[in-house]
């Protein structure tokens, strides 16, 4: 199977803290792989790392065939217009409206595209996350979960191969939860997206996750399917599960 | 910026913990102005947003700039008078003020209160949409933040704050006039023949270059300190602060050094 990212041996600290210790990370051409780990356990420096926001200590990041810590900035950006990020507070700009902060990197990355064709790409991703009616607003009129939402049709406008989540439903209650979950699985099913989805909801996880990598201590201790992985006997991986299950 | 300083966590110490963050906070400083001369060059130009950001910088300034400039004006007409007056020498005041406003007033005053308004505004405007991972957004959206966010403010600052000087020194002279006219009955006409007579095209040229040289300081220490804001919105308070801190810091260091070269180029 066709690996769209590859790492190897990946370090990162930040001072004295010693956050990843040495990931191998492999991510498959149309997967959704969910990487779950404890708040603080350096989830989302991966994915900033893999997105060239962070640079490594040391340790191989391929992404669609690129180390990306040896890119420069111009390559950097080419390779990033195949990468869409969802932030974890969405990162919507909050002094344009939902159509600018859309059309802000389309007209950025596609030269010479018309109003209509600008007007026609934008309501296409807003009718993939079914928030049409919400063009002319502005971020602050919006629910989290419709910030969430439109931080997808953002990504989604330059069409990424691959789309990287960061706590997709962090802050949200189980419906409007389950709602991202479903869309994160219609993204990768209409657009045959590759997803990395960072979490510590296990039910987004077993939702949206075709294999699941757990992060415990800087590594990745367990890997699978849900149902593999929370088989172990391991007291860590235990205790996540039956925190999120049984409360 | 997240990726060099954050390199730079990881090294041991070379001198005390302090002066390494000194030597840090320096080469992040020169590699963010480098940064920004090398996104004045790359395309595409953000046109719209560097008129949007004179708008923002240059007209909404305009009331604080008048009041300020008209005030000076008249205070230092009044202050000046009963010295002048004690030498029989009254009639200097339009050359006077003229002179002063110009060479040394308006840039500094206007310089000062761009430094508050201007500064603290970008500051927190960047400083905000960094610990809200905005500008983090941008990057990965593939679209430069030095060109859209840094490059446009800067450019609009050092062009809109040599424009208030001028600006500022007309409305100075305006009030001074005011003042000149209320007690000696002047016209319009004599105050400014006579004020201007004393005024070259150095004068000029010099008050402007310290106001580009000034816009430039307060764009690049506003945007700088936005750009690197951490630790969430006590951070944000703490990038307005200190954009308008070092702004002032630097124009007033600056201030000394231009007016001694200044100096030099008249005397030789």
């Amino acid at each position: 199977m066709e690996d769209v990212i590859t790492i190897r041996r990946l370090f990162k600290s930040f001072g004295a803290q010693k956050v990843l210790r040495g990931i191998d990370l492999d991510l498959h051409k149309t997967e959704n792989l969910v990487v779950l780990g404890r708040s603080g356990s350096g989830k989302s420096v991966l994915i900033k790392i893999i997105a060239g926001l962070l640079a490594p200590d040391s340790g191989l990041v391929e992404v669609l065939g690129q180390k990306v810590d040896e890119l420069e900035e111009g390559p950097l950006q080419v390779l990033r217009r195949r990468l869409g990020f969802l932030f974890q507070h969405s990162a919507l700009y909050d002094s344009m409206s939902v159509r600018e902060n859309l059309e802000f990197p389309l007209v950025r990355n596609v030269p010479n595209l018309t109003t209509q064709e600008i007007d026609a790409r934008v309501v296409e991703a807003l009718e993939a996350v079914g928030l049409r009616q919400a063009i002319d607003q502005m971020p602050a009129e919006l629910s989290g979960g419709m910030r969430k939402r439109i931080g997808i049709a953002r990504t989604l406008i330059l069409r990424p191969e691959i789309m990287l989540y960061d706590e997709p439903t962090a802050g949200l209650d189980p419906i409007t939860s389950t709602e991202i979950n479903n869309l994160i699985n219609q993204v990768r099913e209409q657009f045959a997206t590759s997803s990395i989805i960072i979490t510590h909801d296990l039910a987004c996880a077993r939702m949206t996750g075709n294999r699941i990598a757990m992060l415990l201590d800087g590594e990745f201790q367990h890997e699978g399917e849900f149902a593999e992985v929370f088989a172990t006997q391991d007291r860590r991986v235990r205790d996540f599960y039956d925190y999120n299950f049984t409360g | 910026m997240g990726a060099i300083s954050d390199r730079a966590e990881a090294r041991p110490h070379l001198f005390t913990p302090d002066i390494d963050a000194f030597f840090l906070t320096v080469h992040s400083a020169v590699v963010f102005v480098l940064r920004f001369f090398r996104s004045l060059v790359q395309r595409p130009f953000e046109v719209r947003e560097i008129l949007r950001q004179c708008y923002e910088v240059g007209c909404r300034s305009l009331p604080l700039i008048t009041l300020t400039g008209f005030v000076t004006g008249i205070v230092f007409t009044k202050q000046s008078r009963p010295s002048l007056a004690t030498f029989g020498a009254s009639s200097w005041l339009p050359s006077l003020i003229t002179i002063a406003l110009l060479r040394a007033l308006a840039p500094l005053v206007t310089a000062l209160i761009c430094a508050g308004k201007v500064g603290s505004n970008i500051g927190a405007e960047l400083g905000s949409m960094r610990v809200t991972e905005q500008i983090d957004a941008m990057e990965v959206s593939a679209v430069n933040p030095m060109r859209y966010l840094v490059a446009t403010r800067v450019i609009a600052t050092t062009t809109m704050v040599p424009i208030l000087m001028l600006y500022c020194a007309m409305i100075g002279l305006l009030g001074s006039y005011v003042d000149v006219h209320a007690h000696e009955l002047t016209s319009l006409r004599t105050f400014f023949r006579e004020g201007f007579q004393e005024i070259s095209f150095i004068d000029a040229g010099f008050a402007v270059f310290k106001s580009i040289v000034f816009g430039f300081t307060i764009g690049i220490t506003a945007t700088y300190k936005g750009f690197t804001a951490t630790n969430g919105t006590e951070g944000v308070g703490r990038a307005a602060n200190a954009a308008v801190v070092f702004s002032m810091f630097a124009i007033f260091i600056e201030e000394v050094i231009i007016v001694q070269i200044i100096g030099w180029f008249r005397s030789w």
